[in-house]
């Protein structure tokens, strides 16, 4: 077999490059696969991989993260994503007992509210300790123990305040636990759980402190109890992990002719702030023929700056001074995620949790195959 | 879901008897030493029943492949993976219908058999993960680093 040809850079670029016109988008599907252009190889090497995957991180809190994935294909970036959202476990409250609500709330409001609140606590009590909740046999919910449930407790009552002023208006001045948040409720540990969930730092406490539950009046009383379950995305969107978990692909803007003067500050004002730079056309540049500067030193031209912080709005697209002298696109392998937690996982944490959860994914089924074949 | 209401009917009876849900009671601590003793973690998801088939028609070389309770996720990139092989013809899946949890993986060869083009894709995803998983942890801790300084 004749050995591979390899294709030149400006047609890797081209390849790697998905066109933004100003009505289409062009060149969109992965094309680097065996078979797909005569004479290259382009089947599945791990040294490939292990040679051009990238991991750019540009801001890193627990809370929020983002970095660019680079080299990647999209179904394996969209994959994690799909991952981040739907399938990494977390603990939320599952089941409410209403014990009494005279509230203005609805039961059913309230239940579902409280659910929706994201709450955490020691990491390792919540991944190591505690476990699914099980079903039955019989496909009812199974029974709960320490290991697999969290109880909470909400008690709270609204009474009026006597050393309020007399011409008080302010309804949390007026009345105790007028408002009611989600730092009343309280953590009821079971067996091992008082050990595993010891104040401050590991007990089981909601993220944000002040969300608003419900309002009272006085006389109105929510008395509940709360278990919470460990669950996935996939079920209900309180088990997941993020906010949001989404990715872009790179902005690429090409200048193929240079754009100066008065045409540079439109150009620049085309792109979000730092997208394009003005700089002067210098000696070197006016003086080299062909260059499309001679004649014009001194004068502003516009570069990019950072094609990162462009959104591809096409307005540059729209005028016809621009015509013929700006290509924009997109980065086909070049993934910039941004990852939001809820609080009970690291923003950073979170991807690693993601490609371990698509890895045992993955051994799974190869065990599936194996039984399937026998 | 009138399975769903039941199951919650019954829980607030049971609690009513108990006067504390199940997990409160304390007066089993049988239960809780039990408890030190867990079902293995990797079980979790039960491992017994058989997720993947072969559709009926499929050869050696050209088979379809049933997936249970698997979606978009893998589908894609188990696609991606198996096409970049050189032995493979043809790779696809689909989503036969957006209520049923399956999931269609079709595979033909010029050589060798589907099977193993399946095999090798899941070895070749996992060589990945584990490359991304280094990688990641290694310029997150450099990141971090430069950071602080």
């Amino acid at each position: 077999m004749a050995p591979f040809v390899k294709p030149s850079e400006a047609e890797l670029e081209r390849r790697r490059t998905i066109q933004i016109n100003d009505e289409t988008v062009t060149n969109i599907s992965s094309t680097d696969f065996p078979g797909h252009y005569p004479g290259e190889d382009n089947s599945w090497s791990f040294e490939t991989f292990k040679n051009t995957f990238r991991v750019e991180h540009h801001y890193l809190t627990p809370a929020e993260s983002s970095f660019s994935l680079i080299g990647a294909d999209a179904a394996i970036a969209n994959a994690l994503r799909r991952i981040l959202i739907s399938e990494i476990p977390t603990l939320a409250i599952e089941t409410v007992y209403v014990y009494n609500n005279t509230s203005v709330i609805q039961d059913e409001v309230l239940c579902h509210r409280l659910g929706l609140i994201p709450f955490t606590g020691s990491k390792k009590g919540i991944r190591e300790f505690l476990r699914w909740r099980r079903k039955a046999e019989d496909g009812t919910p199974g029974p709960v123990y320490d290991y697999n449930t969290v109880q909470l407790r909400l008690q709270v009552e609204c009474t009026r305040n006597p050393s309020a002023a007399p011409d008080e208006r302010e309804p949390t001045k007026l009345y105790h636990h007028a408002h009611v948040y989600a730092r009343d409720i309280e953590f009821v540990p079971a067996g091992r759980q008082a050990d595993l969930f010891q104040a401050p730092e590991d007990i089981i406490r909601p993220v944000n402190p002040d969300i608003l539950v419900a309002k009272l009046r006085p006389g109105q009383v929510i008395d509940l109890q709360m278990h919470m379950h460990k669950g996935v995305g996939a079920d209900h969107a309180k088990f997941s992990p993020v906010a949001t978990a989404s990715y872009r692909l790179l902005p690429t803007i090409t200048i193929t002719r240079p754009i100066l003067g008065r045409d540079a500050d439109k150009f620049a004002r085309c792109f979000p702030r730092g997208v394009i730079a003005l700089e002067r056309v210098s000696a070197a540049e006016a003086n080299t023929p062909g260059s499309g500067y001679e004649g014009h030193e001194g004068e502003k031209k516009a570069v990019v700056a950072d094609p990162m912080k462009d959104t591809v709005s096409r307005e540059c697209l729209r005028h016809p001074e621009f015509e013929g002298k700006v290509k924009l696109g997109r980065r086909r392998d070049h993934f910039i995620f941004s990852i939001e937690s809820t609080g009970q996982w690291d923003s950073d944490e979170l991807l690693l949790e993601a490609i371990k959860t698509m890895k045992k994914k993955c051994e799974r089924l190869e065990k599936q195959v194996i039984n399937m074949v026998r | 879901m009138p399975g769903r209401t039941d199951e919650e009917t019954n829980a607030d009876v049971r609690m009513e008897e108990d006067g504390a849900p199940t997990s409160h009671q304390p007066d089993n601590e049988e239960e809780f030493e039990d408890a030190q003793q867990f079902p293995e973690e990797e079980d979790e998801e039960d491992d017994s029943e058989q997720r993947v088939r072969i559709l009926p028609g499929s050869t050696d070389s050209a088979a379809s492949f049933e997936f249970r309770n698997e979606n978009h996720t893998l589908g894609n990139a188990l696609r991606y993976i198996i096409m970049k092989n050189p032995d493979v013809e043809f790779c696809a899946y689909s989503i036969p219908h957006p209520s049923e949890p399956l999931m269609n993986l079709r595979i033909q060869t010029y050589d060798g058999t589907a099977v193993a083009a399946l095999s090798k894709g899941l070895k070749d995803l996992q060589d990945m993960c584990d490359h991304m998983f280094e990688e990641f942890s290694r310029t997150r801790d450099a990141f971090l680093n430069e950071m602080r300084d």
